[in-house]
């Protein structure tokens, strides 16, 4: 058979990424950036927060959260270059630069979360 | 004198003009006419020289495909009235090179077309004593609309990925594969994933739906190309982690 790329991988980041960042994300800026702000429901205190966010789950959560989107974002930051600008030639650089971004917010948010608290 | 429209027909002939150019022509505007009765019309009692396709004229056959004032139409169910007071502009097919007037080269979409193997295909066929293979409504209804594809190829003329890169397979020959893949009696699943999972065959696509928009038969080709991206994803993490099972 034909060799499979590695495109269903990078496609099935990007369509998690995407899922993630249509149904989770506003949901967290909704939280915390209006409804605590604005004083439509109480903030809960720093030291509840930091617990919660201490516990392995939900770093592993906000680690899914802080990845995969930018892997969508990646893909499709990717494709825009690709065929909205026209420079396929380029696609090599591109594809490194975009992906290469989301490893590095990945591992920047790994880190945060890791060393958190 | 009965009112009347403008059309806006472009006409290419190789021997006459070096590249296409737009006639005018003056049909009347009778409100149960589409504009393929307009065209034939113009062919009958104005100029019997422009070329087009057509044979059904209900849908059917999709050879009437066109551009209407930009949008990819089948032409025997775009009626004249929509486009009152007009003028309406008639196109060949966007992204296909024109051979005459509006008709346009479609052999590179017949070997993609081909190319997935648009037909039951079975390791072996059970011979005839034991009967018909057997379906049930639900099997049907899995592939049923994709099967009310008629290869008009509005879709290829809408699809912006279709007129960035030539080699990307489609809309329709996608849609049409996943009506095989989808049909209870077909084993060809494999055969066509190993042309569909290449760069120009799935993943050429960006999602953007204008197919699926412009279907005159309402069939979903966005919705086939995602099933079988779904589909290329679990194979593909499945070979990963059981890469002793079949493929």
């Amino acid at each position: 058979m034909a060799k499979r790329s590695n495109e269903p991988f990078l496609w099935s980041l990007f369509s998690s990424g995407g899922m993630i960042a249509a149904l989770m994300l506003p949901v967290l800026i909704l939280l915390f950036g209006l409804a605590i702000p604005l004083e439509w429901i109480e903030a809960p205190s720093r030291e509840s927060l930091l617990a919660l966010v201490r516990h392995p789950l939900t770093r592993l959560v906000l680690f899914g959260l802080c990845s995969l989107p930018l892997f969508h974002g990646a893909h499709r930051f990717r494709f825009t270059l690709y065929d909205g600008l026209q420079i396929k030639h380029l696609n090599e650089l591109i594809a490194v630069v975009c992906y290469g971004g989301a490893i590095v917010g990945t591992a920047l948010a790994g880190y945060i979360l890791w060393t958190l608290g | 004198m009965a009112k009347t429209i403008t059309l806006e027909v472009a006409r290419y002939r190789p021997e006459q003009e070096g590249e296409p150019a737009f006639e005018n022509f003056d049909v009347p505007l009778n409100k149960d006419w589409v504009v393929l009765d307009a065209l034939n019309y113009i062919k009958d009692k104005l100029d019997g020289s422009l070329s087009y396709r057509w044979s059904c004229r209900m849908g059917v056959c999709g050879s009437c495909g066109m551009m209407v004032n930009g949008e990819p139409k089948l032409t025997c169910a775009t009626f004249l009235t929509a486009y009152d007071p007009g003028p309406i502009r008639v196109e060949p097919l966007r992204y296909f090179p024109i051979v005459r007037d509006l008709v346009v080269e479609i052999t590179d979409f017949m070997s993609k077309l081909k190319a997935v193997k648009p037909w039951i295909v079975r390791d072996e066929e059970k011979p005839i004593s034991e009967g018909e293979y057997l379906q049930t409504p639900r099997q049907l209804d899995n592939f049923k609309q994709f099967s009310m594809c008629i290869n008009c190829l509005c879709c290829y003329a809408a699809c912006p990925v279709v007129g960035l890169d030539q080699h990307f397979i489609g809309p329709a020959a996608i849609a049409l594969a996943q009506r095989y893949n989808e049909d209870s009696r077909d084993q060809g699943k494999e055969e066509r994933m190993d042309v569909l999972s290449q760069h120009d065959g799935i993943w050429g696509c960006t999602f953007n739906g204008e197919c699926t928009r412009v279907c005159p038969k309402n069939v979903d080709p966005a919705g086939a190309i995602q099933q079988y991206k779904i589909k290329a994803v679990t194979d593909w993490y499945k070979s990963l982690l059981m890469p002793w099972g079949k493929k």
